[in-house]
């Protein structure tokens, strides 16, 4: 079933316990909340901005409404979720900073993957190549790239200070999805980050 | 007559409370229903039909002659895959096909009701039709589906007998009618009271019936149905007939020549006194109004939602659903939505909308392995 994952997600899916009230922001196909409504008995809910992923969600029996993380989170209460994940996406959206204020006041906690820019290939291949760096998870030209808000681990750990948001734990990847615990270097081998954020 | 053959009726003996605080004491329900039952009776959907639709909502209309109001999603092998389901279609109460309304007759006088007709509400068409499907064996309803009007008993349906079904798909509607929507339905009504034939009502025996009150009403609303940019596309400024103006009030414009067809063809199938109880249910519906408001209204928590609205629709608007949405959000319901891009108005919901089509399918399929039909 894991298979069908991602491995970042695997990793996410991990920090999930049974019976947990999960919203999945961004949630695409629904394969994570999928896994997680099937294995672990989570009361999913997701929100996705493309059509063809509603459908696939749809398709899957998945509670799942298109909108747009920049402006549809404001309708939900206070702490409606014990989890709310948005994996892969905060680096897409207009308003990063609301949408992070968003997820921690609707989640008890939040759990917020993305490539980390501060990654030793991605400052490799800009220092020599001179250009806009591209690898698997951020595939695009510059000129057509959804990825409008990138950042390192540095950044979103010093954002995280700044709006005094809790840093629970945090988990870095390297290319192949598998966890490293080098904390000397951990913003030049961290491939893609998940933190685990809350309200202090 | 040959046509009132081709569809069941079914007779509710009980006496009805109507939400007017009078009472129907006995009520037919004319139907139409498509499929088969299963023997566990799970797999029965009830499709609610818009303001001037009827129980046909596939196959041939007798009345009319033409396809059903929704062949292209209902039927063998469609979306609504009657291989699978039993699918139920009720004219609603108050309508003119067959189901008790202002053209029947009132038992009491031995003639037609005309506007004797008591006043009658989304949530009392809703009453009626769960009579029916209780006559019917059928203890859950694998869904309620609608659009427009439709969308609205599929809502009050939601918000009564929740219970009593597994999923809900309101498409094109919305909690409440808008101000604007009163508006353009008063205008069609006060249309039809303005033409000398309507006689207060009672023009069921006489030879002229008030045809071109409806016409006009029915060509308002038809505008409403559509949008701009679809007016635009389809008709521009082309002329009917020649390439000069007539210089006259004959129909110049093309599309002066579609909305008289839509009030010609219109008044052969439909009756009046009908249109005017029927929009002004639909301008009574306020599910907010309801004590506790939408929150309290749809608190049933196994009850699954999908929606659908079209990006074009100015009629019930994305924004509508979007408020329904916030509420089903702040109780932690099972919603599901999408948006479809298109730029053919509220009319959306009854074309050859691929990705819609698709969307329902979608929900649909996952329904079915959900509660394992």
């Amino acid at each position: 079933m894991t298979k069908i994952l991602r491995k970042d997600l695997i990793k996410i899916s991990s920090l999930i316990k049974e019976d947990e009230k999960v919203l999945d922001v961004g949630c695409g196909d629904g394969n994570l909340i999928s896994y997680l409504s099937k294995n672990k008995n989570v009361d999913c809910r997701g929100i996705e901005i493309t059509l063809s992923g509603v459908g696939s969600c749809l398709e899957k029996g998945l509670n799942v409404i298109q909108g747009d993380a920049n402006f549809d989170l404001e309708d939900y209460p206070d702490n409606s979720f014990s989890t709310v994940i948005l994996s892969q996406t905060i680096q897409a959206m207009i308003y990063p900073e609301r949408v992070i204020e968003n997820l921690i006041r609707i989640g008890n906690r939040a759990i917020i993957s993305f490539p980390n820019f501060g990654y030793w290939k991605v400052r490799g291949e800009f220092l020599f190549s001179g250009r806009m760096p591209k690898n698997k998870i951020l595939p695009y030209e510059w000129f057509n790239t959804p990825n409008i808000h990138l950042c390192s681990y540095k950044d979103f750990y010093d954002f995280c200070n700044l709006k005094k948001i809790n840093i629970e734990n945090f988990f870095s990847l390297n290319e192949e999805g598998d966890v490293i615990s080098n904390y000397f270097l951990i913003n030049l081998l961290t491939y893609q980050v998940i933190f685990c954020v809350s309200k202090k | 007559m040959k046509e009132k053959n081709s569809f069941e009726k079914a007779i509710i003996k009980e006496q009805i409370k109507l939400d007017c605080g009078e009472y129907l004491h006995e009520c037919q329900v004319a139907f139409k229903t498509f499929g088969k039952l299963n023997k566990k009776k799970t797999n029965a959907i009830l499709i609610c039909h818009a303001l001037t639709g009827d129980q046909f909502c596939t196959g041939k209309n007798p009345v009319t002659k033409k396809n059903g109001w929704w062949n292209i999603l209902v039927g063998p092998g469609k979306v609504i895959d009657t291989n699978i389901f039993f699918v139920v279609c009720t004219n609603v109460l108050g309508g003119c096909m067959g189901t008790t309304g202002p053209s029947s007759i009132n038992p009491k006088t031995k003639k037609p009701y005309g506007l004797e007709f008591p006043v009658i509400t989304i949530g009392d068409m809703v009453n009626v039709q769960n009579k029916l499907i209780e006559k019917l064996g059928i203890e859950k309803l694998f869904a309620v589906v609608g659009g427009s009007m439709g969308g609205m008993q599929a809502l009050e349906w939601a918000s009564k007998y929740s219970n009593r079904i597994n999923s809900v798909i309101p498409i094109a509607t919305s909690y409440r009618h808008s101000a604007q929507n009163i508006a353009f339905h008063e205008i069609g009504r006060q249309a039809i009271m303005a033409d000398p034939n309507w006689k207060k009502g009672n023009y069921y025996s006489k030879k002229n019936l008030p045809k071109r009150g409806l016409a006009v009403a029915r060509m308002i609303a038809h505008i409403t149905y559509l949008s701009e940019f679809a007016l635009q596309r389809k008709f521009g400024r082309n002329l009917q007939n020649s390439k000069f103006f007539s210089f006259g009030f004959d129909t110049d414009f093309q599309i002066e020549s579609y909305l008289k067809h839509q009030g010609i063809s219109f008044v052969e199938r439909f009756d009046a006194n009908s249109y005017l109880y029927i929009t002004k249910a639909m301008d009574y519906f306020d599910l907010s109004i309801k004590k506790g408001g939408l929150k309290k209204v749809f608190s049933e928590k196994k009850l699954k939602y999908c929606f659908f609205s079209f990006s074009s629709d100015w009629l019930f608007p994305t924004s509508e659903t979007k408020t329904i949405l916030k509420a089903l959000k702040s109780i932690n319901a099972k919603s599901s939505f999408m948006e479809i891009n298109t730029d053919k108005g509220h009319d959306a919901f009854l074309l050859d909308e691929p990705e819609f089509h698709l969307g329902l399918k979608k929900f649909i399929t996952g329904q079915i392995k959900e509660i394992k039909l």
